[in-house]
């Protein structure tokens, strides 16, 4: 039977503790510098504090590289893998090739897990990165339910799907809250418009989709108007031997995640254990709808939906 | 084009010596010959399948059979964009296809999915593989991964700036073809989703239904609408204005770079007639001579004849601002119309054979342009219809006019109207 890991993202070290305490088995941090969508700022020293923390309790700590690089940031990018090895994470997530060439480079023994977000659409491209030394392909939050579980089928390597959170559907290298501002004259002081101050975007036919905004060093990032949740329908990847399942913590309290985490950790050792007698507990999903923003629905995301082109 | 320089160019590739390539985009077979008419060393088309436009009137094999031959007596070049990011269900057609395309006389196919770029290595070797802008490269080590991967050429990221081009070409032994002018994704390309949640489209194959240049209100924490003060009807956009380089064409040129692309394969052939022409005259321009080389106004304002929105230099010399966003509507620039373009020309009557592209009418201020310096405005004192027969206005789509004209035209020269 697959018992897929649950792994999540964490904004501090204390919250990293709730989480690991909670049930998680992998958590994902990381810096803005070098990491794409981070809940919170993880220097090396706080990574290793981490990576303490999470191997006592025999889970892992993923460091997320994932940035779209430029020439600048590969500079230091040799040292940072250095001393992330050093600090024994137990893998980084990766989507520009530019941090393959330096994991070759350096020889580095690090895990490499491949992430480029909404364009890792099929099996045969993360065949390509497999080859190339990755070690787990991160799904697009955008494919349905057929076309993961064929990928996971045809694919080498351990395939990762989000089951909870919110997701990126824009990212722009540009500071567009800012340029808004400025534009109307308004102060604006770069970085100060990050995850922090709640902004969020409505479209003029959607008033009732509510879409967070925030800048960062990586430009602008648009997040979906509602949350992921396939707790129902985890026997579905469990079956479809999904080996990692994510649960997004971005842009939520510390008890919302403590609280999705203990529901999913619940659900997947109880199913694990023997799944014909796996039962639901309705209380599972309330202890999620008890703290979920009221203006931002459950759905199942693009996992039972058509998409045309 | 005279016949003995088309022998002349058959000799060798149009694209001159130590001079980057100007590659333009091509939505059907009559823009790839007005594209390549008018100047450009390459074109790209979009074939039936695992294009990005899928909206386009985009090319049959038999077509681009024909692009190619017409591309041929110019010595230019016709690429394919198959740059969607596949989904399993797309991988089984793709050899097929790409053996096809190698079979019609394509020379490259620009491709972002790896599971593409490896098929075409694998089963139409003869095609090059362009590495296309939706990878977002950034940095010279992507380059060189990709070198090392058997990639002749990387379309780089809308985002990365001159400064960092110019550090690229000089680290890595590769073409570098980089976007100059058109319309661009505020995103990184490929790093979008709006429109899959909000109108089910999957932009990633084709499907993007531009979402980014809608009109959004954008609220603080306390949920009161960030207003506009003073121009209340303003609202957040994404939108950003078109790029455009034509005034730093020699800085590009010593930049490096390999091809200069510009963006539009849903343009008309006046827009891509219009672009193209007035890069090529400033790129031969300053082959001539870089020395005395000025940017000439009239490229700039014969550019602004066709352009939509008005233009940035988006990220290559700073992160773009405010001034490079469009927040009133789309501030349409655009006065000139086109309305025609010439089949033949009569020497002995002074009459010009135009097929009609929009309404014109007996009185009106139209012009000429050509790539071969036919360039004059005239009103339209006299026409008829095919059979002599005088008419007043020009209504029909495609029908062919004979309008008396003050100076000598050739065969594929356009007519405008100012609007």
């Amino acid at each position: 039977m697959n018992k897929p890991e649950l792994v999540t993202t964490a904004s501090s070290l204390e919250e990293l503790q709730q989480l690991l305490d909670a049930g998680a088995d992998a958590v994902i941090i990381g810096e803005q510098r070098y990491g794409m969508r981070l809940s919170g700022e993880f220097q090396l020293d706080m990574i290793q504090r981490a990576v303490t923390l999470a191997h006592e309790k025999s889970a892992k700590i993923y460091v997320a590289v994932t940035n779209i690089m430029n020439n600048d940031t590969i500079k230091s990018l040799p040292n940072y893998l250095h001393a992330l090895e050093r600090l024994r994470v137990d893998a980084i997530v990766f989507g520009d090739p530019s941090v393959l060439m330096v994991h070759k480079q350096i020889h580095s023994n690090l895990a490499l897990h491949w992430n480029t977000e909404m364009t890792a659409t099929n099996y045969s491209t993360a065949n390509f990165w497999a080859d190339r030394g990755a070690s787990r392909a991160v799904l697009p939050r955008e494919l349905n339910m057929e076309q993961i579980i064929e990928y996971r089928r045809n694919c080498k390597i351990e395939v990762q799907v989000q089951v909870h959170g919110l997701t990126n559907i824009y990212h722009s290298l540009r500071h567009l809250v800012g340029s808004y501002l400025e534009r109307q004259s308004k102060p604006y002081e770069e970085g100060t418009y990050g995850l922090d101050k709640a902004l969020y975007l409505v479209e003029a036919e959607r008033q009732e989709l509510i879409h967070p905004v925030y800048e960062d060093h990586n430009g602008t990032h648009i997040m979906s108007a509602d949350d992921i949740c396939m707790l129902e329908n985890l026997p579905e990847l469990i079956d479809g031997d999904i080996q990692s399942f994510k649960i997004e913590g971005l842009l939520k309290s510390v008890a919302y995640n403590v609280a999705v985490v203990q529901a999913y950790r619940a659900a997947i050792d109880q199913y694990s254990r023997d799944s014909s007698q796996y039962k639901e507990n309705p209380e599972w999903l309330l202890s999620i709808q008890r703290l979920q923003d009221p203006r931002r629905e459950l759905t199942y995301g693009f996992f039972y939906k058509e998409q045309v082109y | 084009m005279p016949e003995s320089s088309v022998i002349e160019m058959q000799k060798n590739s149009r694209r001159k010596l130590g001079l980057p390539e100007l590659l333009a985009p091509a939505g059907s077979l009559e823009k790839l010959k007005f594209a390549i008419h008018y100047g450009a060393d390459a074109v790209y088309i979009g074939g039936q399948h695992y294009g990005l436009r899928s909206n386009a009137d985009n090319f049959s094999f038999e077509e681009m059979e024909q692009g190619v031959a017409f591309a041929r007596m110019y010595g230019a070049q016709v690429f394919v964009a198959t740059n969607i990011y596949a989904h399993n269900e797309d991988l089984a057609g793709i050899a097929d296809y790409l053996r096809e395309l190698e079979r019609v006389g394509i020379s490259a196919i620009i491709a972002a999915d790896p599971a593409i770029i490896t098929m075409a290595q694998k089963f139409a070797p003869k095609l090059e593989v362009h590495l296309s802008t939706q990878q977002s490269t950034m940095n010279w080590m992507t380059v060189q991964f990709w070198k090392e991967e058997g990639i002749p050429r990387v379309v780089l990221a809308r985002e990365v700036s001159m400064e960092d081009i110019i550090e690229i070409k000089q680290k890595v032994d590769i073409e570098i073809e980089a976007f100059i002018h058109g319309a661009m994704c505020s995103s990184f390309s490929g790093r979008c989703v709006l429109s899959n949640h909000f109108t089910d489209r999957d932009s990633n194959r084709g499907g993007c239904s531009q979402s980014c240049r809608w009109k959004y209100d954008l609220y603080d924490q306390e949920h009161r609408n960030i207003h506009p003060v003073d121009i209340e009807e303003e609202q957040f956009t994404m939108g950003s204005k078109d790029l455009g380089m034509i005034e730093h064409i020699p800085e590009l040129i010593k930049s490096g770079i390999d091809s200069f692309k510009i963006e539009g394969r849903m343009k008309s052939i006046h827009y891509v007639a219009t672009v193209v022409h007035a890069y090529r005259q400033a790129i031969d321009s300053y082959q001539q001579s870089p020395e005395a080389y000025i940017t000439k106004p009239e490229w700039i304002s014969e550019i602004m004849k066709a352009a939509n929105r008005p233009l940035t230099t988006g990220f290559y010399y700073d992160t773009p601002d405010h001034d490079d966003h469009i927040y009133s509507g789309e501030d349409k620039v655009v006065e000139v119309e086109f309305t025609g373009v010439v089949l033949d020309y009569e020497p002995e009557t002074g009459i010009a054979i135009v097929e009609q592209r929009n309404y014109f009418k007996q009185g009106q201020r139209i012009e000429f342009f050509g790539p071969e310096g036919v360039k004059f405005q005239q009103k339209i004192n006299h026409m008829t219809d095919e059979h002599g027969t005088p008419i007043s206005v020009a209504r029909h789509p495609l029908q062919t006019i004979h309008i008396k004209v003050d100076q000598e035209v050739r065969k594929m020269d356009i007519m405008r109207k100012w609007s």
